[in-house]
């Protein structure tokens, strides 16, 4: 078990399924070291709870290395709690004092349905990307790296909007619950790229209309959701979505 | 759907109609505002007056005055209604928040609402009583050769068919003009200091509703780039959100104090 001096306590949201009202329920977690990450105090406290013969809490998690995009807490008001630039796995209990009250929310969005307690169903998402966020290639020998010359700036752009994890966070933290980040990230690193061109038009009008049908809200640049990103993905991409989407509605024939 | 009417109704064509609607009406704030700034003119009012006769009879400004009244309806109901989508889009709320927005980007509806109850409120101590009531007339008395000119009120009961009435007189070199007397109305609403007051809480909501809107507009329409967004930035904030603000709030100021200092 843990070996540490901090004492805790937490408000959690409980809710056994995405049918039933749920409510913040009030844990008491003590002995916490400070060098745990936020998810090894919630294994503490999950330990507790299943040695008390109690459901532990739900709480999606893969990689806890930042990389993965599952870890989803809405930590004391904000998307992976009070550090810029990192998911809730990469946040130490260094970042709490010693007698504070946390409260943990799951994101929240009519588009991301409460599944258990702190897992939402993201798979809004999913479906977004299916909708036009790949291209299309035939399968075979990757081709030489040098035979299609990318300026580097381009590049750099495409791989800081490439760095997104679709961890949703911006969803969360947009008081519209609007996920235009998430998509100006994936239409953007594949518009800025040679590869992204042949679908480029169809992609921007195809994502932008599952994005709507999915229920997120509409962008109204307060940049929250930027600030919240643990990857820093930049408004500049938003920009680009509405040069892309209006430039493809506008002038090409796709849409 | 056509292709025109599946853009517009997407989210992003949704805001392009903010965005386009918002622009215009910042030009219309612009020339408002320089046309009013003849209220501060030591004329007795003849620059204001005769400016309130053209703007109200000019057709072409005409027209655009219709579109002006269509497009702040618009903006205000089509705010509204994508407000009320964005609050649908998530139906439970935080227990907790701590925003990293701006104060002024999260409350554009309330800001909005705000200013559209304020625009009912100024067109209706002017715009409805120069075009409904029967303001005093006031008579401009003008030397052509020296450019004074003087002001004499009209009796209470005169009134004439068309807005200006121009006379010039060769022999004695002197030019009459009389037109409604909105000037005098104007600083007789703001020797009331509820209305000063009214019109400063109004310019207050219009800054904080522009800091955010001028250049969200431009972010909107995809126009974001290092070399100009600091530029649209500053204007939005020196100029939208101060300057014509405090502008347009030196107005009702300027005539209670007038009042205060017995003028």
């Amino acid at each position: 078990m843990s070996e540490g001096n901090m004492n805790l306590t937490l408000k959690v949201w409980r809710q056994k399924n995405a049918k039933v009202n749920g409510s913040l329920e009030t844990y008491q977690v003590n002995g916490i070291s400070e060098d745990m990450s936020f998810l090894e105090m919630f294994d503490v406290l999950n330990e507790r709870l299943v040695s008390d013969g109690k459901e532990p809490i739900a709480f999606d998690h893969d990689c806890r290395e930042g990389i993965c995009g599952m870890c989803s807490m809405y930590i004391n008001g904000r998307p992976h709690g009070p550090l810029e630039a990192v998911t809730t796995c990469q946040l130490h209990m260094r970042s709490f004092k010693d007698g504070d009250t946390i409260v943990v929310e799951p994101w929240r969005a009519t588009a991301f349905p409460v599944i258990k307690d702190l897992v939402v169903d993201r798979s809004a998402f999913d479906r977004i990307i299916a909708s036009g966020g790949y291209i299309s290639v035939n399968t075979g020998n990757a081709q030489d790296g040098n035979a299609l010359p990318i300026p580097k700036e381009e590049a750099d752009k495409a791989f800081a909007a490439a760095a997104c994890i679709g961890c949703g966070a911006c969803v969360a933290a947009c008081k519209n619950a609007s996920a235009m980040l998430f998509v100006s990230a994936k239409v953007s690193q594949l518009a800025l790229l040679p590869q992204g061109q042949p679908e480029r038009e169809e992609r921007a009008i195809k994502m932008v209309a599952q994005m709507d049908a999915e229920g997120f809200g509409n962008c109204t640049n307060t940049g929250a959701c930027a600030i919240e990103c643990p990857k820093e993905i930049s408004l500049e991409n938003i920009a680009r979505l509405n040069r892309e989407y209006l430039g493809s509605s506008i002038a090409s024939t796709v849409g | 759907m056509s292709w025109l009417t599946k853009t517009l109704s997407s989210s992003i064509g949704k805001k392009v109609l903010m965005s386009l609607t918002g622009l215009f009406l910042c030009t219309f704030l612009v020339v408002h505002l320089s046309g009013n700034l003849q209220l501060f003119y030591k004329d007795g009012g003849y620059a204001f007056n005769t400016y309130a006769v053209f703007m109200t009879s000019f057709p072409l400004i005409k027209v655009i005055s219709y579109f002006n009244y269509f497009f702040i309806l618009f903006h205000a109901f089509w705010g509204l209604y994508l407000e009320y989508q964005n609050r649908k889009a998530r139906s439970v709320r935080y227990a907790v928040v701590r925003n990293s927005s701006s104060w002024s980007s999260r409350n554009m509806a309330i800001l909005g609402t705000v200013l559209l109850v304020y625009i009912v409120v100024h067109m209706g101590d002017f715009w409805y009583k120069y075009h409904n009531e029967p303001l005093p007339y006031v008579r401009y008395t003008e030397n052509v050769q020296t450019g004074v000119k003087l002001a004499t009120e009209m009796p209470a009961n005169y009134t004439q068919d068309v807005k200006k009435i121009e006379i010039s007189d060769f022999e004695t070199g002197t030019r009459l003009i009389i037109v409604k007397d909105l000037y005098k109305e104007v600083s007789r609403v703001f020797q009331n200091p509820v209305f000063v007051l009214i019109y400063i809480l109004g310019m207050f909501a219009l800054g904080f509703h522009l800091y955010h809107g001028f250049q969200s507009a431009f972010q909107t329409l995809g126009w974001n780039h290092p070399k100009y967004t600091p530029l649209v930035r500053g204007i939005s904030t020196w100029i939208f959100a101060i300057l014509i603000p405090i502008g347009f709030a030196a107005m009702p100021i300027f005539f209670y104090v007038k009042h205060l200092m017995g003028n």
